[in-house]
């Protein structure tokens, strides 16, 4: 078999999400691999299904928050304070609470972007990004569920029986070219 | 799995399904321009060609065009970016708060605020930039960039800079959030594009985005740490707005109580502007079952709540400015009561004391007309609330032989039309063009909280 120039994929489409949940459950038990499952909409409690950690995005919202707050305070403390001092309305040259405004605003603006940023780059979104569609429904009213053959070692005909027992509203195969 | 009073309205009515929620939004996207919508936006431009004349005679000849003199040096201008930076705060309120609130009915109405609030933003910053005369040059005043005069910083001790950067974040932060909630929404339009234009358009606005699991797993929490970011974040901006009154010392401004009194204001005339266009939203586009009456209703109850905070501030200023025994501060209040801008004050107070008040009676506030009417009351209400604040601090100055009255020319009004003509045009191209309602978010509450569930089951 010409095993490397196609992915093989054998998709579980699923119409109901508590069904969905039901059956990646199951689907796992059974020891098939799951490699990915794509949903119209978020659904609490399918990354604890499928096995996945937490997202460590938090994380780095907060590293992004602090390196804002580093820099805000930086900055105006050398350009009020060192490069030209000046006396306004009687304040301290360096005077923090006069900065607290700008500080909260850079924390909060390098946070967010930061955040954003990280989150397009380890999620692959990009504007000209060409995704592989496993089926145009599952941004509409499906959920997908991708096994990828090469990951698993049921036979297709053993993984399509499983799915059978899951509700699966279809059971597709599809395959992509590797390039 | 839900968890909730039985008895609680279904947020989305008539038995839809996700297919129907697809394609009730979609639709609108895919449709051709109807003869309505080509006409609004004609007007739409019109408005906005018409202001752009103004503006260019703003900026050619000077602000000398405007109709300001030297004792009041601030009138329409800050009035309108003060009233469309409070209209911008509806979006993110709606989006980020009610967010961390779990408020299911936000995702209904999500989209359309938080568009509606950057392109207010938009709006209001165009004052500040055009009243610096010479805004090509406004970088070097606005913003820390080296120069050839020292270099000579910016001034971090002004609330005015601190509004720079206030208003700038909150613009970024809110385009942020609104973009990665539709980025969804924009493959969805993606898988179901027919032609090759709208389909690498969409496609190049989705990101490639699939719905995988972890990738939403990501955009959860994404959205979990914009909405904490964006709170403190939307209370900041129009406190910071108020600094720009409070830090000075005429009497009128020089007041403790603005940053909350100005936040709750916002966040009054914010709803009130998202309830006008909802209205008419919901009617065009036949969205009555996902805009339902009980959004309309929980949004005329904030406005009762935060018009009655409003109303509360206006009674307390009074009282504090006689309690003080400071007389420049009483003869502040009294003329605003009482002296030549009697009418700008008593307007005032009818439509944001009293009008909003009438909202209290459930035949009122479950009626559409009724609803519609009040919100645009409401607005006129705090356009004037600003003017007030403003002109009338300022025209009785400190010398009884500078005092002054403030008439607004024709390009002061030509300004604020080409607000409105950008606002509206930009409302409307992001109707046709973008799902209004984000779809997604209506499709998680959608088993959990609609009235298919009585149906199917």
């Amino acid at each position: 078999m010409a095993v490397s120039t196609t992915d093989n994929y054998i998709l579980g489409l699923y119409d109901d999400e508590d069904v969905l949940m039901e059956a990646v459950r199951t689907v796992r038990k059974q020891g098939v691999m799951i490699e990915e499952v794509y949903s119209p909409f978020p659904i609490h409690g399918l990354d604890e299904a499928l096995g996945y950690t937490r997202s460590r995005l938090p994380i780095a919202a907060f590293l992004f928050g602090i390196l804002g707050t580093t820099l805000a305070l930086t900055m105006q403390i050398y350009m009020m304070g060192v490069d030209w001092p000046m006396i306004i309305g009687g304040k301290d040259f360096v005077a923090l609470p006069s900065f607290i405004p700008v500080t909260f605003e850079l924390t909060v603006l390098l946070s967010a972007l930061g955040m954003v940023a990280t989150f397009l780059i380890v999620s692959n979104l990009k504007p000209y990004g060409r995704p592989r569609i496993y089926d145009l429904r599952s941004t509409d009213n499906l959920h997908v569920m991708a096994i990828n053959l090469r990951s698993n070692r049921l036979n297709p005909a053993q993984i399509k029986d499983v799915l059978a027992t899951t509700q699966a509203v279809e059971i597709n195969e599809k395959s992509f070219d590797l390039v | 799995m839900h968890i909730g009073a039985p008895v609680r309205e279904p947020l989305v009515t008539g038995g839809k399904t996700i297919k129907d929620v697809t394609h009730d939004i979609s639709r609108h996207v895919e449709a051709t321009p109807n003869p309505r919508w080509l006409l609004a936006m004609a007007v739409s431009i019109a408005l906005l060609a018409a202001g752009t004349y103004a503006v260019f005679r703003t900026v050619w000849d000077g602000i000398g065009m405007w109709g300001l003199n030297k004792t009041v040096g601030w009138a329409w201008d800050i009035t309108n970016f003060v009233w469309w930076v409070g209209i911008g705060h509806a979006g993110t309120l709606i989006s980020a708060v009610l967010l961390l609130f779990r408020q299911k009915w936000r995702t209904s109405i999500n989209r359309a605020a938080e568009a509606m609030t950057i392109f207010a933003v938009i709006c209001a910053a165009q004052f500040p930039i055009l009243h610096m005369g010479r805004p090509w040059l406004g970088a070097y005043w606005a913003l820390p960039l080296p120069n050839t005069f020292g270099s000579l910083w910016v001034n971090f001790n002004s609330p005015l800079l601190w509004d720079v950067f206030a208003i700038s974040t909150y613009f970024t932060v809110s385009l942020v959030f609104w973009y990665i909630g539709l980025v969804p929404d924009f493959a969805t339009i993606r898988d179901r594009a027919k032609g090759t234009i709208s389909r690498a358009v969409y496609g190049a606005l989705s990101l490639g985005w699939t719905g995988g699991a972890k990738t939403w797993q990501r955009y959860e929490t994404v959205s979990l740490v914009l909405a904490g970011l964006a709170t403190p974040l939307v209370l900041s901006v129009h406190t910071i707005v108020s600094f720009d009154f409070a830090t000075s010392v005429i009497p009128g401004w020089h007041t403790t109580i603005f940053p909350p009194y100005f936040v709750a204001g916002a966040i009054f005339s914010g709803f009130a502007m998202v309830l006008t266009l909802m209205i008419i939203t919901r009617k065009v586009y036949k969205l009555e079952d996902y805009i339902t009456m009980s959004h309309i209703e929980l949004m005329n109850i904030v406005i009762i709540i935060t018009g009655s905070i409003v109303g509360i501030a206006y009674i307390t200023e009074f009282f504090v400015a006689w309690y003080s025994g400071v007389e420049y501060e009483q003869y502040a209040f009294i003329n605003r009561a009482t002296g030549p801008y009697w009418w700008a004050y008593w307007s005032m107070m009818t439509c944001n004391v009293i009008s909003p008040q009438l909202f209290w009676f459930k035949k009122i506030r479950t009626s559409i007309v009724a609803t519609f009417i009040l919100s645009i009351v409401v607005n006129i209400g705090m356009w004037f609330e600003r003017f007030v604040i403003i002109v009338t601090s300022l025209h009785r100055d400190y010398l009884p032989s500078s005092w002054a009255m403030f008439s607004p020319t024709i390009y002061d009004v030509g300004v604020y039309l080409f607000t409105f003509g950008l606002f509206f045009t930009l409302f409307f191209l992001f109707a046709k063009f973008f799902p209004v309602i984000n779809m997604a978010e209506v499709k998680s509450v959608l088993k959990s909280s609609s009235s298919t569930e009585q149906i199917n089951r």
